[in-house]
């Protein structure tokens, strides 16, 4: 086997064990806080018999392996059993809000990656020079901001200030793909907000980074002109960390869009945590908590993936 | 060394909000819970940044808002950085098995967004203080864990770390006199981010509705109790919102001369 | 006929930014003039700070960083590129002009296949098809006698070894066939074994093509391999220029004549007294891996006395040290110290152990908490190890400054804000103040300019001299071997391949090793490279 599969298989092995490993914690973990699960959720007032009846409804009786060892059993066929609140099937609650979360966030993602490459470059190639402390400023204000902080600040601006959006974003399935768009423009531009600043920031580096090498100098010294040295010997030894800083930054989009949906009651996957949160619904919690860690997961394995293949001495071994 | 105008200004604005945390009592010009003009007011002479959605006083609530923003994330960054910082010289000095068990554990908490875990653990525990500022604290003690192991690692490999293990030096020496005095600068720098984090998340959180819990009520807490506000053009969220924003900003451009500071001792000679 | 490259009263300047600071300008160089005819080989010699790497580099009208060529006249064939156009210098780079720099293992680009880079240049002036750049590459290759000259450009730069990415990179600078090709420190960075062949391997590939050359180094008897005129430098202002013949046998100013009669330090070796050290038959290996990295290693230092031990990167002289300190316990043998066994383990080791044997290392940088002073670096160990406190204390570290010859002026001062020759001096210091009765110098002087070497070497040996103190003096530098040993210990691949009084290791019969070794050191006389490589052909003809 080609030692650079034998490291892409062994780190993807690794991302499925790390995972697991979250899903027990998540899992388990929770149990071993102090205090009674059963009495957490239905608060000091809670009836013994209402006690008793959550604490078999959770399995709580049940040793605790097992009980994570069926859920797992379960969960991998795709049955992650019932809310608490209302006894609605889990997994088809969130089959529906996964979408929109999806749609929201590779929106984000389509905008927020060219732009960020693009500012990065040209912060790099300025480096020190106006447009650099420019760009580095704006961002380091953004990067200080909370999500939900940046989305009022976004919507005061585009729904009060400058009339251009409504402050709430709600989709539909019968609506077309622009009316959907339209709807979620709002968010999205918040979104690709927060994320653009670090990734910028991230991507500014990696190549200023690159740029010191003293390949960059030898190149200079051939004649070659600044794009060409940029374009032949600076981005092919960028593209690895900049593609891992991108995929990377991608993960903040996983926190961000749970906050941002809040702020714009949007209907997905983050709301539907959120208020399960606050009515302390524990299955639903544990389920969207992991699919949200193994999409986070996913996402890391990724950035790791695309650095091993992308490094020549991996590829090309002595 | 000259002290650059942004860092003054950060100095400056962190001071008074730390200032005004302490001394809410006596500086908020109207009690937290008073109902004090009409629902919604603009500023004015008498209410400078305008009532609530109950008619409350918003710079009053601000200021005792900020005290409690400020404890908790005061706390919970002390908790974090003490931890962290304890188990990161750990690894580094004593290597081996300690190390491998610490940095798989820490490994594993940062596999999962801390808001995903604060999320599904607040699901269970009751949303008091103490809890609160446990959950931030032991979440982030991870990211300060893998800078202090970092920055002692690189320093126990160092000649003059060597030498005096070899003249005989104990542990303690080895990590108060060799080590640490090396380390302080991005310590400290890093303090100012954990701060800013430890901020910017009970403010989320308390936004969510899973932190500060009423009667108290912090800055984020602020910004969910009025933005419904925003829909008839009512600024009163954005104050609350502005103060974060602004106290972070301002621990940040902090953080930022600290951090430029160590960068320039590393290099080359002071006269 | 006018001379390819002219300099006239160049002066060149720089701005630092150092982060919180303002702006700080500093002259690098200062009224430099030297000129080079076609076809001749320039040496550019100076210590770190000459400003050598500079004019070299102005020969392209290339400043680094922040720097600016603000004065003064650079013709190249006539034309002042001092006034020349981006676009204009452009042309001449990788074109009239290549260089080669001194770490080709980071000049080369990780993401590229040898070939296309070494014909990079030729492609981009449009100088001559791919197909003929390639036959010119691969006989490139071979001239500098690379290994599969044909297939050598297919591998990427991590798949060949230090020596011959530096040929190829010289190959690289020969490819576009260049008026002039500028060669920074090319050997420096290379093993002494290594720095030969590859010296021989320019000098043959310069007087094939015909090029002109600026042969940049701090080693004056390298640059007198290979130059025909050589330029004396000393913070950025010229100090000599003449022949090689001049600067090397009949030198004018002061500070040539020091730089010519460097690494003459001569010391008469001691008559045999008591073994302070002995290692025997140690074998040690790194954990986790199985490679003895030291084999049945047996030594001994005797007392007031300097053992030498001498050889290459990865022979295993730097694990000896660490064998010796305790740092890494060996896997078998054992070492005896003033009459007494050592434990392995630096932890089982007494108070008294750990004082009378004391440590110098190569990097002064990094051996000193850059946040103490002076005072507390030199006085720890008089309070450890002595209970020395206060006044006495400091009173006995101003002692020991002056024993180092260093004034008062510096006892309360940062590492920071000491020169690369005095740092090493109060390490110095530091190991003294424990009254040890063995000192082990790793490479102490290797990072040092050559003359502030001199000075630590004299040094040394003065103290010696005072103290009575046993050094275990490791290095790679031969010429520092002779200046300083009583007894010398040639390893190589963690064997001592050769072991004995100085002058004994240093008189024929050799071994093939030892043999290599000594005749691939530098010798400051013209025509030492010629002879050398005349030698060892004879001899290769007559195995």
């Amino acid at each position: 086997m080609h030692p650079i599969l034998k490291l892409v298989v062994q780190r993807v092995a690794l991302g499925l064990l790390l995972l697991l490993a979250v899903s027990f914690v998540l899992f388990l973990g929770v149990e071993m806080l102090p205090g009674d699960t059963a009495q957490a959720i239905l608060g000091q007032r809670a009836t013994p018999v209402a006690l008793a009846n959550l604490r078999e409804a959770l399995g709580l009786n049940e040793p605790a392996l097992t009980r994570y060892l069926k859920w797992l059993f379960h969960a991998l066929q795709g049955d992650l059993g019932v809310a608490l609140t209302n006894g609605k099937d889990i997994a088809q609650a969130i089959g529906q809000r996964f979408g929109n979360t999806l749609f929201l966030a590779t929106s984000a993602g389509v905008i927020a990656v060219p732009l960020a490459i693009m500012l990065g470059l040209i912060a790099a190639r300025y480096n020190g020079r106006w447009p650099d402390k420019l760009i580095s400023g704006v961002t380091l204000a953004t990067i200080s901001l909370p999500e939900f902080v940046a989305a009022y600040f976004m919507i005061f601006l585009l729904t009060q200030v400058v009339p251009l959006f409504q402050p709430v974003a709600m989709v539909f399935p019968g609506m077309s793909f622009w009316q959907k768009l339209h709807a979620v423009a709002l968010p999205v531009i918040v979104l690709v907000m927060v994320v653009l600043a670090h990734m910028m920031r991230m991507t500014r580096a990696a190549i200023l980074n690159v740029m010191q090498s003293a390949y960059i100098e030898t190149a200079e010294l051939k004649g070659l002109t600044p794009m060409q040295v940029i374009w032949r010997h600076a981005l092919p030894n960028a593209v690895a960390p900049i593609i891992s800083v991108v995929v990377i930054n991608l993960a903040y989009l996983v926190v961000g869009v749970v906050v941002v949906e809040v702020v714009f009651s949007y209907n997905a996957l983050g709301q539907y945590l959120v208020d399960h949160v606050a009515k302390r619904d524990l299955p639903v919690v544990q389920a969207v908590g992991i699919l949200f860690a193994a999409v986070y997961i996913g996402l890391n394995i990724l950035a790791d993936v695309i650095g091993i293949v992308a490094n020549p001495r991996l590829r090309h071994p002595k | 060394m000259k002290m650059p105008l942004s860092a003054l200004i950060g100095i400056v604005a962190t001071s008074a909000f730390v200032l005004a945390a302490i001394f809410a009592q006596w500086i908020a010009p109207y009690p937290i819970d008073a109902a004090a003009g009409k629902v919604w007011e603009a500023p004015s002479e008498q209410f400078w940044l305008g009532t609530d959605t109950i008619g409350r006083d918003i710079l009053s609530r601000l200021i005792y808002g900020g005290q409690i923003t400020i404890f908790v994330a005061l706390a919970s960054s002390l908790l974090s950085f003490s931890l962290g910082a304890f188990f990161g010289f750990m690894a580094a000095v004593r290597g081996g098995w300690v190390d491998l068990f610490l940095s798989r554990l820490v490994d594993l908490m940062m596999a999962v967004p801390a808001l995903i875990v604060a999320l599904v653990v607040l699901s269970v525990l009751p949303l008091n203080l103490l809890v609160l500022i446990l959950l931030m604290g032991i979440l982030d003690s991870t990211r300060v864990f893998r800078l202090s192991r970092a920055v002692a690692t690189d320093i126990t490999v160092m000649d003059y770390v060597e030498a005096a293990r070899l003249r005989g030096e104990r542990q303690g020496w080895i990590i108060f006199r060799e080590i640490l005095p090396n380390a302080l600068s991005p310590l400290v720098a890093e303090f100012g981010l954990r701060f800013i984090f430890a901020v910017l998340f009970i403010s989320t959180l308390s936004f969510l509705g899973l932190g500060i819990q009423p009667p108290l009520s912090d800055w984020g807490g602020m910004v969910r109790e009025n933005k419904d506000g925003l829909v008839y053009g009512k600024a009163a969220a954005m104050m609350p919102a502005a103060a974060i924003a602004v106290l972070a900003i301002s621990v940040n451009l902090v953080a930022d001369w600290v951090l430029s500071r160590t960068a320039s001792l590393k290099g080359g000679r002071g006269g | 006929m006018a001379d390819l490259l002219e300099i006239r009263n160049l002066r060149i300047e720089a701005t630092s930014y150092p982060p919180g600071e303002k702006p700080r300008h500093v002259v690098l160089v200062d009224d430099v003039s030297v000129s080079l005819a076609k076809g001749r080989v320039l040496g550019l010699i100076g210590e770190s700070g000459a400003g050598k790497s500079t004019i070299g580099l102005s020969a392209m009208a290339y400043g680094r960083g922040g720097v600016r060529l603000t004065g003064g006249q650079v013709l190249l064939n006539g034309r002042d590129l001092l006034k020349a156009c981006p676009a204009g210098l452009r042309s001449l780079r990788g074109h009239q002009v290549t260089y080669v720099a001194q770490s080709a293992a980071a000049a080369f680009n990780p993401a590229w296949r040898l070939m296309d880079q070494v014909i990079e240049a030729s492609l981009q002036h449009r100088l001559m098809s791919r197909k003929a750049a390639e036959a010119r590459a691969v006989d490139l290759f071979r001239r500098l006698g690379l290994p599969d000259p044909t297939t050598f450009g297919r591998r990427y730069p991590h798949q060949v070894s230090g020596g011959q990415l530096q040929r190829a990179m010289t190959a690289m600078a020969l490819c576009p066939r260049p008026d002039l090709v500028i060669f920074d420190e090319p050997t420096t960075a290379l093993d002494v074994t290594t720095q030969i062949e590859v010296l021989a391997a320019i000098k043959e590939a310069i007087r094939d093509t015909g090029v002109a050359a600026l042969y940049i180094s701090h080693d004056l008897a390298v640059v007198a391999q290979v130059a025909d005129d050589i330029l004396v430098l000393r913070g950025g202002r010229q100090v000599e220029y003449g022949t090689a013949g001049q600067i090397i046998n009949a030198p004018q100013e002061a500070y040539t004549k020091a730089l010519v009669s460097v690494r003459s330090i001569h010391h008469v070796e001691k008559a045999l007294s008591d073994a302070v050290l002995r290692v025997e038959g140690v074998t040690a290996r790194y954990r986790g891996t199985n490679l003895d990295v030291l084999k049945g290693v047996t030594i001994e230092v005797a007392a007031g006395q300097t053992l030498a031990v001498v050889g290459e990167s990865g022979s295993g002289k730097s694990t000896l040290a660490r064998v010796i300190t305790g740092l890494l316990p060996a896997t078998a043998g054992r070492i005896l110290f003033a009459g007494r066994v050592l434990p392995a383990e630096l932890a089982a080791r007494s108070k008294d152990d750990l004082r009378e044997l004391q440590m110098i290392y190569q990097m002064a940088d990094t051996a000193m908490n850059p946040r103490q002073t002076v005072a507390t670096i030199i006085g720890r160990p008089l309070e450890f190890y002595f209970g020395l406190k206060g006044e006495a204390r400091r009173k006995r570290v101003q002692e020991l400054l002056d024993q180092i010859e260093m004034g008062s002026g510096y006892i309360d001062r940062y590492p920071a804000e000491l020169s690369g020759g005095q740092k090493q001096r109060v390490c110095i210091a530091r190991a003294l103040a424990a009254k040890p009765k063995l000192i082990i110098c790793d490479e102490v002087t290797s990072a040092l300019d050559p003359l502030v070497a001199d000075g630590i070497l004299k040094l040394l040996l003065d103290l010696q001299a005072r103290e009575g103190v046993a050094y275990l003096f490791i290095t790679h530098d031969l010429a520092t071997v002779k200046a300083i040993a009583d007894k010398i210990a040639v390893l190589y691949r963690g064997e001592v391949v050769r072991y004995g009084a100085k002058t004994d290791v240093l008189t024929p019969p050799f071994d093939d090793y030892t043999e290599l070794l000594l005749s691939s050191v530098p010798e400051m006389e013209l025509g030492w490279l010629e002879g050398v490589l005349a030698n060892r052909r004879m001899e290769s003809a007559g195995n």
